[in-house]
């Protein structure tokens, strides 16, 4: 029991540090589907600097996710891929265009022409594939929570459309495109040195906090008919409650941070207020994997299996930690809280947008 | 189109989409690793701009192998998810490592595409080193999950039930080996061919230049080393082939009946139905003395099993045709190349680089068609002698239009990669590029000294 539970805790790590990384990354593509005007060309470089050293580690977090759920909960990963197979298509579809457009984007030869028209349509097809990503990841989650996965199935519509197309589900998909998104904005406030830039984002952080404190409620509400063991979860524990009140709590104090342009404690709030929610989402339906059917004893591969996945993953973890930090050291050094911040190449220096415009 | 012919498309047409992208991950990086190597011995900048320009054009070739392969991790669920809900426990700890192989190579690889600025020459270069030995690894744990399907073993089976899982046995797999050697050298083959005749297509009609006679000089090392070893490998491989799936041996060999002193059999048109084969050329017992080392050794034939569950005779038969002669010609090519290196006209031997140009995809010819010699050499299983591929399929119908779609993206995606690439290549006469670069990386580099 103690070692599924320890894999369970696992996967959901990976999945926070997927939202967190990879996720923000959707949502700077989200972003650049807004940069319009004079300063839209320098908005779309910021966002093409911060996301390119790091996007691809950041994705195989999703990687790490599924094959922790294949390997450990062959069950679950079974039942959700049957069922869901429509939504994770299109969402595999968003994850195709989005990765590809923005190599063909970044990649290209230089000096790069911005209003070449092949750089027009990546532009483009980055940013729409990053919102329907984003959207269908939350769908999906939201079909898991909501319990629908174990209709009965009859025709093709009650097996394989009613689980994920609902209220309920859709709530969360625009929920994770506005989560994304703000998230996005947090971390690219501070990773430029440009005021205005700073400004842009900070307004847009402002707004998408915003909607994500209303949809937090909405969905809350929503639940007590679309997805009722998660509501139950919420209300009726005391780790729901104190789950709630805290996320509550750092939602507010995430705005009042970001209002008071308390930028590097906002990044840090916002990032636990995004692995709170998530949080919240896993312990309000635990013990199941997929409400209300396969519990995560049920799910759980033999102890032989889970063991030495758990070996590997404590073997990976120390080859992987090391290297992340590496990686973020000599990427983002000039964006984490450091007294030497000064000495750090400041953001625009380096973008290879920016780079060949200013040659 | 049934459901399971559409399943079946898609994950064939996934796998030889990715394959290829795959094995220029595994292979770039060390030709890069290499150029920039030779840059901070010789501080020759053709070498820098050469690692630049390689870099450039891997960086998108990386991007769209990472995607491709997100989606096959997700396919396997979507596609089999009775295959995975039996394998996941078993072959699920190796996708794990290769998970963490993968996330090594794409932390470093975003470092070395990035950190040109930012590091030390001596550094980048080893960033360059940890992407090529990753991606070797994480093509190794891949591997050897195929070889356990191959070879299943490390469970028992009782009444249907997959019992008592060892999943240490299944990593230490002793099919593994042979595939998975074959594999790497594959992926540095034909990546490193595929690159040489790029380069020499490129000295056909540009004066020879440092630039491109370096790049043909590594990619031939890279490529070439592999080539030559390959047949040996590939004979090793044949001989386990033998020993553990006997049934795809004859297939790939059109051996419908068991036999001693069985024929080797070149070319020709296996007929299932009557159990013939047209149009080949045999060679005496020379099956027999290949895998046995014994003319009159018996060879396993179709025969011993029934036709139920046979693979596509012709279709294994004829890639593993293809295969070997690809192989053999560019052995042939390797070999005629060391031969001018080494009288040190390389460059000049016009002809030479004419059949190193036409042999570009010839690699990757082959690597498809080895694995649809193996993939669908062991059909009807997905799991040899434990599951057949029918009753792992998913049960949703229609599964017609997510392979349409998908084809159609991945038809696009190559069809915009290729275009791109070439744009790389036709830029190369532009200097300008790796010369900035190299200014900022010096400049940096006596920083830090």
């Amino acid at each position: 029991m103690m070692l599924e539970l320890l894999l369970g805790g696992i996967l959901l790590t990976s999945l926070i540090f997927y939202v967190l990384t990879g996720g923000a990354d959707y949502g700077a593509g989200i972003w650049s589907m807004l940069t319009r005007g004079a300063s839209g060309h320098r908005q779309r470089g910021l966002i093409d600097s911060a996301i390119a050293p790091i996007w691809e580690a950041n994705h195989v977090w999703l990687i790490l996710v599924i094959t922790l759920l294949f390997a450990a909960f062959p069950r679950a990963y079974a039942v959700i891929s049957t069922t869901l197979h429509i939504p994770l298509t299109v969402f595999l579809i968003g994850v195709v265009l989005r990765g590809s457009a923005f190599a063909f984007r970044t990649n290209d030869v230089e000096p790069r022409n911005e209003k070449d028209s092949a750089q027009v349509v990546w532009a483009r097809v980055f940013a729409w594939s990053s919102l329907l990503a984003s959207f269908m990841l939350g769908m999906i989650i939201g079909a898991i929570a909501s319990g629908r996965l174990a209709g009965r199935p009859s025709t093709y519509y009650s097996t394989y459309v009613a689980p994920w197309l609902a209220p309920f589900p859709l709530l969360v998909g625009c929920f994770a495109v506005a989560l994304f998104a703000y998230l996005a904005a947090m971390y690219l406030i501070l990773e430029t040195n440009d005021r205005h830039l700073q400004e842009d984002f900070h307004t847009r952080a402002v707004w998408s906090g915003l909607v994500v404190a209303v949809l937090e409620l909405g969905i809350l509400m929503l639940s007590q008919k679309g997805a009722p063991e998660i509501y139950e979860g919420l209300t009726t524990t005391v780790g729901g409650h104190l789950t709630v009140v805290f996320t509550n709590a750092v939602t507010w104090f995430s705005m009042l941070a970001l209002w008071r342009r308390w930028y590097r404690t906002a990044r840090v709030t916002a990032a636990i207020q995004v692995a709170l929610i998530v949080f919240g989402w896993a312990m309000s339906q635990y013990p199941y994997l997929i409400v209300p059917d396969v519990t995560i004893a049920d799910a759980a591969a033999p102890d032989a299996t889970l063991q030495i996945l758990l070996w590997s993953l404590l073997a990976g973890a120390l080859l992987l930690f090391p290297s992340l930090y590496y990686l973020y050291w000599i990427f983002k050094f000039h964006t984490l809280p450091s007294p030497n911040q000064a000495k750090a190449d400041s953001a625009t220096d380096t973008a290879p947008g920016l780079r060949t415009s200013s040659q | 189109m049934n459901d399971l012919l559409a399943a079946r498309s898609q994950m064939a047409m996934s796998l030889a989409f990715h394959i290829i992208f795959a094995a220029i991950g595994i292979a770039m990086p060390l030709m890069m690793t290499i150029a920039e190597w030779c840059w901070i011995r010789t501080k020759d900048l053709d070498y820098l701009m050469l690692a630049k320009r390689w870099s450039k054009g891997a960086a998108i070739l990386f991007a769209v192998g990472a995607i491709s392969g997100t989606v096959l991790s997700f396919e396997l669920g979507l596609l089999w998810p009775t295959f995975m809900e039996k394998a996941g426990p078993m072959v699920g700890p190796l996708f794990a490592l290769e998970g963490f192989a993968f996330f090594t190579e794409a932390i470093f690889l975003g470092i070395y595409l990035y950190g040109w600025t930012r590091l030390s020459p001596l550094a980048h270069v080893m960033t360059g080193a940890v992407v090529t030995v990753s991606g070797i690894a994480s093509a190794i744990a891949v591997t050897v999950a195929n070889a356990w399907m191959n070879a299943p073993r490390g469970f028992d089976m009782a009444g249907g039930v997959v019992r008592n899982i060892r999943p240490l046995e299944v990593m230490t797999n002793p099919y593994a080996p042979y595939q998975t050697v074959h594999m790497v050298l594959a992926a540095f083959a034909a990546t490193g061919l595929l690159v040489a005749g790029i380069h020499a297509a490129m000295l056909l009609y540009r004066k020879p230049h440092g630039f491109h006679c370096h790049a043909l000089r590594i990619a031939l090392v890279v490529g070439g080393i592999p080539t030559l070893l390959q047949p040996i490998s590939g004979d090793f491989l044949a001989k386990a082939v033998a020993e553990y799936q006997p049934t795809k041996l004859a297939a790939i060999e059109a051996q419908f009946r068991t036999e001693a002193g069985a024929p080797f059999r070149l070319g020709g048109i296996p007929d299932e139905r009557t159990e013939t084969v047209r149009f080949d050329l045999e060679i005496p017992s020379l099956l027999s003395l290949l895998l046995y080392g014994d003319p009159s050794a018996t060879v396993q034939g179709l025969d011993r099993v029934p036709h139920l569950d046979w693979p596509p005779v012709a279709v294994v038969h004829l890639a593993f045709q293809v295969m070997v002669s690809a192989g053999i010609i560019m052995t042939t090519v390797v070999l005629w190349a060391a031969w001018r290196w080494k009288q040190g006209t390389l460059y000049q031997d016009r002809r030479l680089l004419w059949t190193l140009t036409l042999s570009t995809p010839l690699g990757f010819l082959a690597i498809e068609t080895g694995w649809i010699v193996t993939e669908v050499g062991r059909q009807p299983w997905i799991i040899h002698g434990i599951l057949r591929t029918s009753e792992a399929v998913t049960p949703m119908p229609g599964i017609m239009v997510p392979f349409v779609l998908f084809t159609l993206l991945y038809g696009l995606l190559m069809l915009v990669v290729i275009w791109t690439i070439w744009c790389h290549i036709a830029a190369t006469g532009r200097p300008n590029v790796g010369v900035s670069i190299f200014e900022a990386s010096a400049s940096r580099g006596g920083m830090t000294k």
